[in-house]
């Protein structure tokens, strides 16, 4: 861990030419990216307590550099989809905390109309495709995305996120063979936070001393395993594995270790019981993210403390802000049951008009 | 002199079109390319298209599925063929979760324009596990397509409008009519230059005032040969109404023709089980009760497992001699 008597040099990857090129501002924007990402959960986590949130709420905090790391690294062809613990992908990629916000709150004025809640953000535009519920489910769609990027003649690549509990579904070992077979531009982010719920890696996976990377051997796929707590290792792996994409139309399967802070959803009863109390305090205290960066900028000088007081304190201020746009915004109407289901239907196409395509009553 | 075709051939045209209409579209699967498509739908196309748009797949349908559908997010048009449909289970997450949902949770920002196409039926000695008929299982889930082609004409232009579809498509084809030949115009004789057959639209195969046989996919076949001994034998004239879609459904054809002849039978290869005659029957007794002149009745194959030995398992599918009994109770 580095520490404010830790020299810059000493920073591991601070050198590498992906991270030299950062200005001052770009590597505060970075901390602020992440800041923004933990005061929006922070908030969400209230507002669930206060019940104005159903359903799950899979909290990102202590992975936020995982998000922020990679994504800041990406172009116009590029494009990113992930599982369920999906909010800081969300903010990571552009859309904004109040959309969020109020798809949490399962409002009309969210990214997803109030139809996909915490675990289902979608945003195209900005190259998004999800937030997907079900355990490796996406893995499949980012080797698809990929294909698509391929067969169009793009120069770009997918980054697909899945957690360690996603590495033992058969979709996900279907997808690295086919991304390898077939060649595809998409890189697999495994964002290992040690446990599947509630079930720790060594419980659930039987894998090569290297980690869980290292089964990318038997697709025979470029694998590596980088330190989550910082931010320079995390932008000069993921780099690495995204110039393989762009450049030689190769996959890339990572394992970026981290931890999340809280349950595995603010509903795990269990998440001080798998693990001790010890551990989860010595993850918080000693190999946060955000509090690693901080202590990396000021070492460097671009940062003070009262610099970053502010960035805390703009971004809570944000966030309190999103979930009073979520509050005072209307549930969805009724009427939007059946919008959405069928492209064809609406948008009113002949296609869409031939036929009974709902059932009910 | 009409021209004739087979099912598969005009498949075939349908798929060799649309490649050539839109370079977009591409066709992945076991077997498509290099060994010319196991039942011989894709025969050639590897040849004239080339390694791009005909991609063979390794036995890995909730990969190969998966991909179709991720790259359909990006406007790639996949048409996958599943060697049989009873492989759809292996993919099931895949192609119930991630195709039928994305559009809905996205609140329509995503659409999923994806075709996956292949055999579902049984009757071929293959048992249970390569003979199953998944269209009512799929037809349950809002946001899919369940399309099921009787003969080789809409077998052309279903696929056509199928792979033009922005939704997903599931197209449930028979091994057993693969080799049927029916009459399928050449473009130049039609005015429109090419065949469309619009999903959501069923087709009256057989007019009738005493009873209408409604049915889908291969039991189509089954029911025109009832109708003819019916109408032979004992003077009772079926009308036969071929679904072609399962969703969306032509409840107004349904409705039309049972309001015509006050009697109906279901007859499809399904498992009886929520199965598209329960659907149809309630709907039928919901809007047309008062017009029936006797209860719907359902004929659908045995409520088991498909049987391997070759003459029992014939005995579980509908045969025109069971429609002919049935009907007989109610004519």
């Amino acid at each position: 861990m580095a520490s404010k008597s830790v020299p810059q040099s000493l920073v591991p990857f601070a050198d590498a030419p992906i991270n030299q090129s950062l200005t001052a501002a770009d590597k505060i924007d970075l901390l602020r990216q992440m800041v923004r990402i933990r005061r929006f959960e922070q908030v969400s986590l209230k507002h669930y307590h206060l019940g104005s949130i159903g359903g799950f709420l899979h909290l990102y905090i202590g992975q936020e550099s995982v998000a922020v790391g990679s994504i800041s690294l990406l172009g116009e062809n590029d494009h990113i989809i992930t599982a369920y613990r999906d909010h800081g992908h969300a903010l990571s990629v552009g859309m904004n905390m109040n959309e969020c916000m109020a798809e949490l709150f399962g409002k009309a004025t969210g990214c997803s109309k109030g139809k996909g809640g915490s675990m289902h953000y979608f945003a195209p535009d900005k190259n998004y495709w999800g937030g997907h519920g079900i355990v490796a489910g996406q893995t499949p769609l980012g080797a698809g995305l990929a294909f698509a990027i391929k067969y169009k003649g793009l120069k770009g690549c997918c980054l697909c996120y899945l957690g360690d509990g996603a590495v033992n579904q058969g979709a996900f070992h279907e997808a690295l063979n086919l991304a390898s077979l077939w060649s595809l531009p998409v890189v697999y982010i495994i964002e290992n936070n040690g446990y599947s719920m509630g079930t720790s890696q060594a419980r659930s996976s039987a894998f090569p001393k290297e980690g869980l990377a290292a089964r990318a051997e038997g697709y025979n796929m470029d694998w590596d395993v980088i330190d989550g707590v910082s931010l320079y290792e995390i932008r000069a792996g993921v780099q690495k594995a995204v110039e393989r994409a762009h450049e030689q139309c190769r996959p890339t399967l990572l394992e970026i270790d981290t931890y999340r802070h809280k349950g595995h959803s603010v509903a795990d009863a269990n998440a001080e019981k798998y693990r001790t109390k010890e551990e989860i305090q010595e993850y918080m205290n000693k190999h946060d993210p955000i509090e690693f960066w901080k202590s990396t900028l000021i070492d460097e000088g671009v940062l003070s403390e009262d610099d970053y007081k502010a960035i805390h304190k703009e971004a809570g201020a944000e966030a309190d802000a999103a979930a009073e746009f979520a509050i005072k915004s209307p549930f969805p109407d009724e009427s939007e049951i059946f919008d959405d289901v069928y492209w064809e239907v609406d948008n009113n196409t002949e296609a869409g008009r031939s036929g009974r395509h709902f059932f009910h009553g | 002199m009409p021209r004739e075709i087979t099912y598969r051939e005009a498949l075939r045209e349908g798929l060799d079109e649309e490649l050539a209409r839109d370079e977009n579209v591409v066709i992945i699967g076991e077997e498509v390319a290099e060994y010319n498509g196991a039942y011989k739908v894709t025969e050639g196309l590897w040849k004239k298209w080339g390694d791009k748009r005909i991609i063979d797949a390794p036995i890995s349908e909730a990969g190969f599925i998966g991909i179709g559908i991720g790259a359909s997010m990006l406007g790639v048009r996949p048409v996958m063929e599943l060697m049989f449909y009873s492989f759809a289970y292996v993919a099931f997450d895949q192609m119930m979760n991630n195709a039928a949902t994305c559009r809905y949770m996205s609140g329509g920002l995503i659409n999923v324009p994806i075709v996956v196409r292949g055999p579902a039926n049984g009757g071929t000695n293959v048992g249970a596990t390569h003979s199953h008929t998944p269209e009512n299982i799929f037809a349950n889930m809002p946001g899919l397509k369940v399309v099921t082609p009787s003969d080789a004409h809409d077998a052309k232009g279903l696929i056509k409008s199928a792979i033009r579809d922005n939704d997903p498509v599931y197209f449930m084809e028979s091994t057993v009519l693969y080799g049927l030949t029916g009459s399928v115009p050449s473009n130049d004789e039609l005015e429109e230059g090419e065949l469309i057959v619009p999903i959501g639209k069923a087709k009256v195969k057989r007019e009738g005032a005493d009873l209408t046989l409604i049915a889908h996919g291969r039991a189509v076949v089954t029911c025109l040969a009832a109708a003819e001994t019916l109408a032979d034998k004992h003077n009772i004239h079926a009308e036969v109404l071929d679904l072609r879609s399962i969703r969306p459904l032509d409840e107004e054809a349904i409705m039309a023709s049972v309001r015509k002849t006050h009697r109906a039978i279901c007859v499809e290869e399904n498992k009886p089980f929520c199965g598209v005659g329960a659907q149809i029957s309630s709907m039928i007794m919901e809007q047309a009760f008062d017009d029936l002149d006797a209860p719907v009745l359902r004929i659908t194959s045995a409520d088991a497992p498909a049987f391997y030995s070759p003459p029992i398992e014939k005995l579980q599918l509908p045969d025109p001699d069971e429609i002919v009994a049935r009907a007989l109770t109610i004519c």
